[in-house]
């Protein structure tokens, strides 16, 4: 059998693999393995968190080595790992080093404002931030192989995960509707590219799957999100700066499965202790929101 | 006939798309209850780890095992790593095909793969997609062989249940699904 690797399919099939699963941040081994005992689907192998990144500011690049090696080694789960928007080097790093799916992410500082990597050319999957569909659409183009809302990352607000997951879905619903002939003329307002919005019609839905991402904070959270449409539930800071990391993390892979049994997400959400403190977006000034970054 | 798919996590979409094509009825298992009146149940790829300890936290482990004893299954993947009665360097999960396998066999996501794979009783090889996929080291009395890649066994069945390490629900191509409804009809019309 003649083997064919880094295939769209191949690529697109792993993401699919994780539906209705939740992917968690992790610092180092142990939290990797809470996350993998909890129930996640993978973990994101970081050096900060999100809400650190915010506190302590400064550039925030790839993490060290290191640390993705000690996750790689320390589950057998999916590891995923984050590089900068546009940083091919970081990119080729991470691959290299069998990381399972690269996150091209504006958690991070962006080493390029203009171009985005061509993720087609490689053979690891990629997962990238959207807020709308347009944007989507331009990383799918690009080879991305799931989308996630950029939401605002670290603020345990989900506020703006709900807004772009809306946008998203509503974008989807017209685009379903519209007559093909009216399809180039919203390409061209959403600067969507025209054959990734032929596909979206032609299989009734986005070409690869959609999760959530940025500021989910609680079960309650994590489950309104699978309500709005998402396929399954990235979640950063709002485990391991939880006061009981362990029993978050539970609740909210629970919480995502049974999203439409809410005496049971009642009752695991009792007693989990504080949730991370979190931070209203609309106080934040604009050049300190992540979900700005990239295009 | 109605097909169940355990609904925990994973690829269900894409398996309840290829029955529903073949115009079985479809129900979604997420708890025991959901488990009657099916005539056989598919358990779809996704994360082994993680759907080992959702389906025991969601107290679905023993009645699984005990359906398994009479209901025709269907394990692609993670499903069929829940199939095995040994997972090498684990535990195993619903002891219902009496073989060994091993987890992320073919390495990690960089070295997933797709071809065409010829199985045994189907005519053409058929579309098969191996994602971080696990493979068969082994099998017991009951369990036939009837697919491999480079002599490493990624496909079996018995009298009652069918498995895979790849993806036939990340295709067009339906065969192997169309086998699996071949086999609970011919096992139902001999009982009858």
């Amino acid at each position: 059998m003649e083997r064919q690797q880094g295939t769209d399919r191949v690529k697109r099939g792993m993401a699919e693999m994780q539906k209705g699963g939740v992917i968690m941040d992790v610092v180092n081994a142990e939290q990797a393995k809470i996350a993998e005992a909890a129930g996640a689907v993978a973990v994101m192998a970081l050096e900060r968190v999100p809400s650190d990144i915010r506190r302590d500011g400064g550039v925030a690049r790839m993490a060290d080595p290191l640390i993705t090696e000690e996750v790689l080694g320390a589950v057998s789960i999916p590891v995923m790992a984050k590089c900068r928007i546009g940083h091919i080097v970081e990119a080729r790093v991470l691959e290299s080093m069998g990381v399972d799916f690269i996150d091209e992410s504006e958690v991070l500082t962006p080493a390029d404002e203009q171009y985005h990597l061509l993720k087609s050319e490689f053979t690891v999957p990629f997962v990238c931030g959207a807020r709308d569909l347009g944007e989507a659409a331009r990383r799918i183009a690009e080879g991305a192989a799931m989308i996630r809302t950029k939401g605002e990352p670290g603020t345990g607000n989900v506020v703006e995960a709900v807004r772009h997951m809306r946008q998203i879905q509503a974008q989807l619903k017209q685009i379903l509707h519209v007559s093909p002939d009216e399809l180039m003329t919203f390409a061209k307002e959403w600067g969507a590219p025209y054959e990734v919005l032929r596909d979206i019609r032609t299989q009734g839905r986005l070409p690869v799957v959609n999760f959530a991402a940025g500021g989910v904070a609680t079960p309650a959270d994590a489950a309104l999100m699978m309500h709005l449409g998402a396929d399954g539930v990235f979640v950063g800071s709002g485990i391991f700066k939880s006061e009981h990391p362990e029993r978050v993390a539970r609740a909210i892979v629970e919480a995502v499965t049974y999203k439409d049994d809410f005496e049971r997400i009642a009752s695991l959400s009792k007693g989990l202790g504080t949730a991370m403190k979190g931070i209203d977006v609309t106080s934040m000034p604009f050049e300190e929101r992540m979900a700005t970054r990239g295009w | 006939m109605v097909i169940g798919i355990l609904d925990v996590q994973g690829a269900v979409r894409e398996h309840r798309q290829q029955l529903e094509g073949l115009g079985v009825d479809v129900v979604l298992v997420k708890q025991v209850s959901d488990l009657d009146g099916l005539d056989g149940l598919v358990l779809p790829g996704g994360e082994s780890t993680a759907m080992r300890r959702l389906i025991e936290r969601y107290e679905l482990l023993e009645p699984l095992r005990e359906k398994a004893a009479t209901l025709p299954m269907f394990g692609t993947c993670a499903g069929m790593i829940l199939l095995a009665t040994a997972v090498e360097a684990g535990q195993s999960h619903l002891n219902a095909i009496s073989m060994t396998v091993r987890r992320n066999a073919f390495g990690r996501q960089i070295d997933s793969f797709e071809g065409l794979l010829p199985v045994e009783g189907i005519e053409e090889p058929i579309e098969a997609v191996f994602i971080r996929a696990p493979l068969i080291l082994s099998v017991g009395e009951g369990t036939r062989v009837i697919a491999k890649v480079e002599e490493q066994i990624v496909a079996v069945e018995t009298s009652l249940h069918l498995a895979c390490s790849f993806h036939p629900e990340l295709t067009e191509d339906n065969r192997l699904h169309q086998y699996f409804l071949q086999k609970i009809k011919q096992r139902q019309s001999v009982r009858s």
